[in-house]
Protein backbone atom coordinates (compact mmCIF):
# COMPACT_ATOMS: atom_id res chain seq x y z
CA UNK A 1 0.00 0.00 0.00
CA UNK A 2 1.27 3.19 -0.99
CA UNK A 3 -0.04 5.00 2.17
CA UNK A 4 1.83 2.74 4.13
CA UNK A 5 5.29 3.46 2.76
CA UNK A 6 4.53 6.99 2.85
CA UNK A 7 3.65 6.58 6.63
CA UNK A 8 7.43 4.92 6.95
CA UNK A 9 8.77 7.71 5.17
CA UNK A 10 7.20 11.00 6.86
CA UNK A 11 7.72 9.11 10.34
CA UNK A 12 11.73 8.80 9.43
CA UNK A 13 12.02 11.76 8.46
CA UNK A 14 9.52 14.08 11.32
CA UNK A 15 9.90 11.93 14.14
CA UNK A 16 6.89 11.48 14.57
CA UNK A 17 5.51 8.28 15.14
CA UNK A 18 4.41 5.92 12.60
CA UNK A 19 0.79 4.61 14.42
CA UNK A 20 0.11 8.26 14.67
CA UNK A 21 0.36 9.58 10.78
CA UNK A 22 -3.25 8.78 9.17
CA UNK A 23 -4.06 10.36 5.48
CA UNK A 24 -6.13 12.65 7.78
CA UNK A 25 -2.77 14.27 9.37
CA UNK A 26 -1.01 17.85 8.15
CA UNK A 27 2.08 18.11 7.39
CA UNK A 28 1.89 21.22 9.82
CA UNK A 29 0.69 18.75 12.91
CA UNK A 30 3.75 16.92 12.18
CA UNK A 31 5.73 20.13 11.90
CA UNK A 32 7.09 19.22 8.92
CA UNK A 33 9.62 22.27 7.67
CA UNK A 34 10.74 22.49 3.85
CA UNK A 35 13.99 20.70 3.98
CA UNK A 36 12.25 17.72 5.71
CA UNK A 37 9.48 18.38 3.17
CA UNK A 38 12.59 18.05 0.15
CA UNK A 39 13.86 14.77 2.57
CA UNK A 40 10.68 12.85 1.93
CA UNK A 41 10.14 13.72 -1.60
CA UNK A 42 13.89 11.93 -2.18
CA UNK A 43 13.09 9.44 -0.20
CA UNK A 44 9.79 8.94 -2.33
CA UNK A 45 11.09 9.26 -5.87
CA UNK A 46 13.46 6.42 -4.73
CA UNK A 47 10.54 3.81 -3.31
CA UNK A 48 7.84 4.86 -6.22
CA UNK A 49 10.15 6.04 -8.74
CA UNK A 50 8.52 9.55 -8.99
CA UNK A 51 9.35 12.96 -8.87
CA UNK A 52 6.64 15.19 -7.13
CA UNK A 53 7.80 18.64 -7.01
CA UNK A 54 7.44 20.71 -2.98
CA UNK A 55 4.37 22.48 -4.18
CA UNK A 56 2.12 19.31 -5.31
CA UNK A 57 2.55 17.72 -1.65
CA UNK A 58 -0.92 19.30 -0.58
CA UNK A 59 -1.53 19.61 3.15
CA UNK A 60 -2.15 16.35 4.42
CA UNK A 61 -0.14 13.14 4.14
CA UNK A 62 -3.16 12.00 2.17
CA UNK A 63 -2.63 14.87 -0.79
CA UNK A 64 0.61 13.78 -0.86
CA UNK A 65 -0.67 10.05 -1.40
CA UNK A 66 -3.22 10.88 -4.34
CA UNK A 67 0.10 13.04 -5.56
CA UNK A 68 2.09 10.18 -5.99
CA UNK A 69 -0.86 7.97 -7.66
CA UNK A 70 -1.24 10.40 -10.00
CA UNK A 71 2.10 10.80 -10.90
CA UNK A 72 2.35 6.42 -11.12
CA UNK A 73 -0.44 6.71 -13.43
CA UNK B 1 51.96 11.31 -12.26
CA UNK B 2 49.67 13.12 -9.81
CA UNK B 3 50.15 14.70 -6.15
CA UNK B 4 50.23 13.82 -2.73
CA UNK B 5 49.26 16.53 0.20
CA UNK B 6 52.01 16.88 2.32
CA UNK B 7 51.02 19.68 4.56
CA UNK B 8 47.60 21.40 5.99
CA UNK B 9 46.50 24.74 7.47
CA UNK B 10 43.53 26.73 7.81
CA UNK B 11 42.43 30.20 9.39
CA UNK B 12 39.02 31.80 10.42
CA UNK B 13 38.58 35.74 11.90
CA UNK B 14 39.06 36.05 15.81
CA UNK B 15 35.23 36.83 15.96
CA UNK B 16 32.77 34.23 16.75
CA UNK B 17 28.79 35.46 15.92
CA UNK B 18 26.38 33.03 17.65
CA UNK B 19 22.77 31.63 16.30
CA UNK B 20 21.57 34.08 19.66
CA UNK B 21 23.46 37.37 18.46
CA UNK B 22 21.91 36.97 15.18
CA UNK B 23 18.54 36.60 16.82
CA UNK B 24 19.57 39.80 18.29
CA UNK B 25 20.08 41.27 14.23
CA UNK B 26 16.75 39.04 12.78
CA UNK B 27 13.88 37.17 13.14
CA UNK B 28 15.68 34.17 14.25
CA UNK B 29 16.75 31.58 17.19
CA UNK B 30 19.07 29.03 18.50
CA UNK B 31 16.70 26.13 17.83
CA UNK B 32 15.38 26.82 14.73
CA UNK B 33 19.00 27.20 12.87
CA UNK B 34 20.11 24.29 14.67
CA UNK B 35 17.77 22.27 13.74
CA UNK B 36 17.41 23.69 9.70
CA UNK B 37 21.50 24.27 9.50
CA UNK B 38 23.72 22.42 12.20
CA UNK B 39 25.27 25.85 12.52
CA UNK B 40 25.80 27.04 16.33
CA UNK B 41 28.15 29.43 15.50
CA UNK B 42 30.42 30.83 12.87
CA UNK B 43 33.44 33.48 12.50
CA UNK B 44 32.88 36.91 11.04
CA UNK B 45 35.76 38.84 9.76
CA UNK B 46 36.14 42.20 11.47
CA UNK B 47 39.25 43.34 10.11
CA UNK B 48 40.58 40.07 8.25
CA UNK B 49 40.56 40.33 4.39
CA UNK B 50 40.11 37.31 2.30
CA UNK B 51 44.14 37.35 1.60
CA UNK B 52 44.85 37.79 5.43
CA UNK B 53 42.93 34.47 6.07
CA UNK B 54 44.14 32.47 2.92
CA UNK B 55 47.90 33.83 3.85
CA UNK B 56 47.32 32.90 7.47
CA UNK B 57 45.99 29.23 5.56
CA UNK B 58 48.75 28.83 3.24
CA UNK B 59 51.66 29.66 6.09
CA UNK B 60 50.45 27.05 8.59
CA UNK B 61 50.17 24.58 5.75
CA UNK B 62 53.60 25.32 4.81
CA UNK B 63 54.88 25.43 7.97
CA UNK B 64 53.33 21.68 8.62
CA UNK B 65 54.85 20.57 5.26
CA UNK B 66 58.37 21.75 6.16
CA UNK B 67 58.94 23.83 2.85
CA UNK B 68 59.38 27.27 2.17
CA UNK B 69 57.68 29.26 0.20
CA UNK B 70 60.34 29.78 -2.93
CA UNK B 71 59.74 26.25 -3.08
CA UNK B 72 56.40 26.53 -4.68
CA UNK B 73 55.61 26.37 -8.25
CA UNK B 74 51.93 27.27 -8.29
CA UNK B 75 49.75 29.02 -6.39
CA UNK B 76 45.70 28.75 -6.76
CA UNK B 77 43.02 30.31 -4.81
CA UNK B 78 39.66 28.97 -4.88
CA UNK B 79 37.34 31.86 -3.78
CA UNK B 80 33.97 33.94 -5.02
CA UNK B 81 34.86 36.63 -2.42
CA UNK B 82 38.31 37.98 -3.59
CA UNK B 83 38.85 41.38 -1.58
CA UNK B 84 40.17 42.66 -5.41
CA UNK B 85 39.22 41.11 -8.88
CA UNK B 86 42.79 42.47 -9.77
CA UNK B 87 45.19 41.66 -8.51
CA UNK B 88 43.83 37.99 -7.43
CA UNK B 89 43.84 36.80 -3.99
CA UNK B 90 46.20 34.32 -5.53
CA UNK B 91 48.52 37.08 -6.43
CA UNK B 92 48.55 38.70 -3.01
CA UNK B 93 49.68 36.09 -1.32
CA UNK B 94 52.50 35.18 -3.63
CA UNK B 95 53.73 38.51 -2.53
CA UNK B 96 53.30 38.03 0.90
CA UNK B 97 54.66 34.78 0.91
CA UNK B 98 57.39 36.05 -1.01
CA UNK B 99 56.97 33.30 -3.44
CA UNK B 100 58.08 34.02 -6.69
CA UNK B 101 55.80 31.07 -9.26
CA UNK B 102 52.78 31.59 -11.18
CA UNK B 103 49.51 32.67 -9.34
CA UNK B 104 45.79 32.59 -9.98
CA UNK B 105 41.98 32.55 -8.89
CA UNK B 106 39.68 29.36 -9.12
CA UNK B 107 36.14 30.88 -9.16
CA UNK B 108 33.85 27.90 -8.90
CA UNK B 109 31.86 28.93 -5.37
CA UNK B 110 31.60 25.88 -2.75
CA UNK B 111 33.16 23.53 -5.32
CA UNK B 112 36.36 25.88 -6.04
CA UNK B 113 38.59 24.36 -3.95
CA UNK B 114 38.19 20.63 -5.54
CA UNK B 115 38.07 22.39 -8.89
CA UNK B 116 41.31 23.88 -8.01
CA UNK B 117 43.13 20.34 -7.08
CA UNK B 118 41.37 19.50 -10.25
CA UNK B 119 43.27 22.22 -11.99
CA UNK B 120 46.59 21.82 -10.48
CA UNK B 121 46.54 17.95 -11.18
CA UNK B 122 46.44 18.92 -15.23
CA UNK B 123 50.20 20.75 -13.92
CA UNK B 124 51.23 17.58 -12.26
CA UNK B 125 50.31 15.39 -15.13
CA UNK B 126 52.66 17.45 -17.49
CA UNK B 127 55.11 17.66 -15.34
CA UNK B 128 55.63 20.94 -15.31
CA UNK B 129 55.84 22.04 -11.07
CA UNK B 130 56.66 19.97 -8.39
CA UNK B 131 54.74 21.59 -5.49
CA UNK B 132 51.90 23.46 -5.61
CA UNK B 133 49.87 25.89 -2.84
CA UNK B 134 46.17 25.45 -3.12
CA UNK B 135 43.88 27.54 -1.05
CA UNK B 136 40.35 27.99 -0.63
CA UNK B 137 39.50 31.24 1.02
CA UNK B 138 36.69 33.50 1.76
CA UNK B 139 34.86 36.57 3.12
CA UNK B 140 31.12 35.32 2.52
CA UNK B 141 29.70 37.84 5.43
CA UNK B 142 30.55 40.51 2.28
CA UNK B 143 28.15 39.22 0.02
CA UNK B 144 25.40 38.13 2.22
CA UNK B 145 21.77 39.93 2.42
CA UNK B 146 22.07 40.63 6.58
CA UNK B 147 18.33 40.96 5.98
CA UNK B 148 17.80 37.64 4.92
CA UNK B 149 17.31 35.18 7.89
CA UNK B 150 17.31 32.06 5.30
CA UNK B 151 20.64 32.08 4.04
CA UNK B 152 22.49 35.05 6.36
CA UNK B 153 22.65 32.65 9.18
CA UNK B 154 24.10 29.79 7.10
CA UNK B 155 27.47 31.31 6.14
CA UNK B 156 31.16 32.20 7.88
CA UNK B 157 34.40 33.35 7.05
CA UNK B 158 37.56 31.37 7.37
CA UNK B 159 40.32 29.78 4.19
CA UNK B 160 41.87 26.52 4.25
CA UNK B 161 45.32 25.34 2.52
CA UNK B 162 46.95 22.12 1.27
CA UNK B 163 50.61 22.04 -0.01
CA UNK B 164 50.71 19.53 -2.84
CA UNK B 165 54.04 17.81 -4.28
CA UNK B 166 54.40 15.10 -6.95
CA UNK B 167 53.33 11.91 -5.85
CA UNK B 168 50.65 9.25 -6.63
CA UNK B 169 48.44 9.83 -3.93
CA UNK B 170 45.08 11.51 -6.08
CA UNK B 171 43.10 8.07 -6.64
CA UNK B 172 40.51 10.19 -8.74
CA UNK B 173 39.59 13.67 -8.89
CA UNK B 174 36.15 15.13 -10.67
CA UNK B 175 34.83 18.13 -11.44
CA UNK B 176 31.14 18.72 -13.03
CA UNK B 177 29.15 21.95 -13.71
CA UNK B 178 25.30 22.11 -14.60
CA UNK B 179 25.23 26.25 -16.04
CA UNK B 180 21.84 28.07 -14.48
CA UNK B 181 21.16 30.69 -12.65
CA UNK B 182 17.88 29.57 -11.10
CA UNK B 183 18.95 27.86 -8.06
CA UNK B 184 21.93 30.07 -6.56
CA UNK B 185 22.85 33.04 -7.78
CA UNK B 186 25.52 35.89 -6.89
CA UNK B 187 25.46 39.12 -9.27
CA UNK B 188 28.66 40.83 -9.64
CA UNK B 189 28.86 44.28 -8.58
CA UNK B 190 27.06 46.57 -11.48
CA UNK B 191 29.03 49.04 -12.25
CA UNK B 192 28.64 52.93 -12.75
CA UNK B 193 28.03 52.97 -16.67
CA UNK B 194 26.01 55.59 -17.86
CA UNK B 195 25.27 53.96 -21.09
CA UNK B 196 24.66 50.54 -19.40
CA UNK B 197 20.88 49.23 -19.73
CA UNK B 198 21.25 46.00 -17.74
CA UNK B 199 19.02 46.08 -14.72
CA UNK B 200 21.67 46.19 -11.62
CA UNK B 201 20.82 43.49 -9.06
CA UNK B 202 22.54 43.55 -5.80
CA UNK B 203 25.47 41.68 -5.33
CA UNK B 204 24.10 38.97 -2.31
CA UNK B 205 23.56 35.61 -2.42
CA UNK B 206 20.20 34.23 -3.21
CA UNK B 207 19.73 30.35 -3.17
CA UNK B 208 16.59 28.25 -3.59
CA UNK B 209 16.66 26.21 -0.83
CA UNK B 210 15.03 23.47 -1.56
CA UNK B 211 16.15 22.75 -5.12
CA UNK B 212 19.92 23.39 -3.41
CA UNK B 213 19.58 20.35 -0.88
CA UNK B 214 18.15 18.32 -3.68
CA UNK B 215 20.76 18.88 -5.98
CA UNK B 216 23.63 18.83 -3.65
CA UNK B 217 22.72 15.11 -1.16
CA UNK B 218 22.38 13.77 -5.70
CA UNK B 219 25.59 15.15 -6.03
CA UNK B 220 27.44 14.19 -2.80
CA UNK B 221 25.96 11.06 -2.92
CA UNK B 222 26.70 10.36 -6.69
CA UNK B 223 30.37 11.91 -6.58
CA UNK B 224 31.37 9.37 -3.83
CA UNK B 225 30.14 6.16 -5.80
CA UNK B 226 31.91 7.07 -8.66
CA UNK B 227 35.12 8.46 -7.58
CA UNK B 228 34.94 4.59 -5.59
CA UNK B 229 34.18 2.40 -8.56
CA UNK B 230 36.79 4.62 -10.58
CA UNK B 231 39.16 4.05 -8.04
CA UNK B 232 38.24 -0.21 -8.29
CA UNK B 233 37.40 0.15 -4.28
CA UNK B 234 34.04 -0.10 -2.29
CA UNK B 235 32.66 2.28 0.32
CA UNK B 236 34.21 0.32 3.47
CA UNK B 237 37.41 0.67 1.89
CA UNK B 238 36.83 4.89 2.40
CA UNK B 239 37.88 6.11 5.99
CA UNK B 240 36.88 9.56 6.01
CA UNK B 241 34.80 11.41 4.24
CA UNK B 242 35.56 15.24 4.07
CA UNK B 243 32.27 17.31 2.86
CA UNK B 244 31.45 20.84 1.90
CA UNK B 245 30.18 21.97 4.67
CA UNK B 246 26.98 23.24 3.42
CA UNK B 247 24.04 22.28 5.82
CA UNK B 248 24.18 19.34 8.03
CA UNK B 249 21.45 17.66 6.91
CA UNK B 250 22.55 17.34 3.53
CA UNK B 251 25.54 15.44 5.20
CA UNK B 252 23.19 13.13 6.90
CA UNK B 253 20.39 12.46 4.26
CA UNK B 254 23.77 11.61 1.69
CA UNK B 255 25.33 9.68 4.69
CA UNK B 256 21.58 7.34 5.10
CA UNK B 257 21.84 7.29 1.03
CA UNK B 258 25.68 5.63 1.17
CA UNK B 259 25.08 3.33 3.92
CA UNK B 260 27.70 4.53 5.51
CA UNK B 261 28.15 5.56 9.33
CA UNK B 262 28.09 9.22 10.77
CA UNK B 263 31.47 8.53 12.39
CA UNK B 264 33.58 8.74 8.86
CA UNK B 265 31.88 12.24 8.03
CA UNK B 266 34.45 14.91 9.02
CA UNK B 267 31.59 17.46 10.55
CA UNK B 268 32.73 21.64 11.77
CA UNK B 269 29.68 23.47 10.57
CA UNK B 270 28.55 23.48 13.83
CA UNK B 271 31.35 26.09 14.52
CA UNK B 272 32.17 27.17 11.20
CA UNK B 273 29.09 27.63 9.13
CA UNK B 274 29.12 27.23 5.30
CA UNK B 275 32.48 29.23 4.56
CA UNK B 276 31.99 27.93 0.67
CA UNK B 277 35.05 27.41 -1.10
CA UNK B 278 36.89 26.69 2.32
CA UNK B 279 35.18 24.37 3.87
CA UNK B 280 36.53 21.42 2.65
CA UNK B 281 39.97 22.37 3.15
CA UNK B 282 38.99 23.33 6.88
CA UNK B 283 37.79 20.57 7.24
CA UNK B 284 40.37 18.58 5.93
CA UNK B 285 43.18 20.40 8.36
CA UNK B 286 40.90 19.70 10.75
CA UNK B 287 40.73 15.92 10.32
CA UNK B 288 44.70 16.28 9.83
CA UNK B 289 45.63 17.72 12.87
CA UNK B 290 43.19 16.01 15.03
CA UNK B 291 45.30 12.73 14.56
CA UNK B 292 42.22 10.09 12.92
CA UNK B 293 44.17 10.07 10.34
CA UNK B 294 46.60 7.75 9.43
CA UNK B 295 49.15 6.92 6.36
CA UNK B 296 47.08 5.11 3.52
CA UNK B 297 43.66 5.98 4.89
CA UNK B 298 41.88 6.81 1.80
CA UNK B 299 40.23 10.16 1.84
CA UNK B 300 37.19 11.27 0.18
CA UNK B 301 36.25 14.82 -0.23
CA UNK B 302 33.58 16.28 -2.23
CA UNK B 303 31.48 19.65 -2.84
CA UNK B 304 28.56 21.06 -4.20
CA UNK B 305 27.18 24.60 -4.84
CA UNK B 306 26.87 27.82 -7.01
CA UNK B 307 27.30 27.27 -10.70
CA UNK B 308 25.90 24.60 -9.98
CA UNK B 309 28.66 22.70 -9.72
CA UNK B 310 29.89 19.86 -8.21
CA UNK B 311 33.17 17.95 -7.62
CA UNK B 312 35.23 14.81 -5.86
CA UNK B 313 38.43 13.82 -5.24
CA UNK B 314 39.86 11.07 -3.53
CA UNK B 315 42.81 10.72 -2.02
CA UNK B 316 45.32 8.02 -0.52
CA UNK B 317 46.95 9.60 2.73
CA UNK B 318 50.43 10.52 3.06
Amino acid sequence: MTIDKIKTIIADHSGEDEANITAETTFEELGVDSLTTVEVLMDIEDEFGVTIEAAQVGKTVGDLVRAIEEAQK
Amino acid sequence: MSFRIIGTGSAVPSKIITNDDLSEMMDTNDEWIRTRVGVAERRIAVTESTADLALEAAEKALEMSGVSADSIDLILVATITPDRICPTTAGTVQARLGASCPAFDISSACSGFLFALETAAGFFARGTVKRALVIGAERISRIIDWNDRSTAVIFGDGAGAAVLETGDGCLCSEICTIGGDEVIRIPAFGGTSPFTEIEKEDPVIFMEGQETFKFAVGAFVNHIHSMAEKAGISLDDIDHIVPHQANERIIRMAARRLRMPDEKFVMNIDRCGNTAAASVPIALDELNRSGKIKPGDLVAMTAFGGGLSSAGCLIRWG
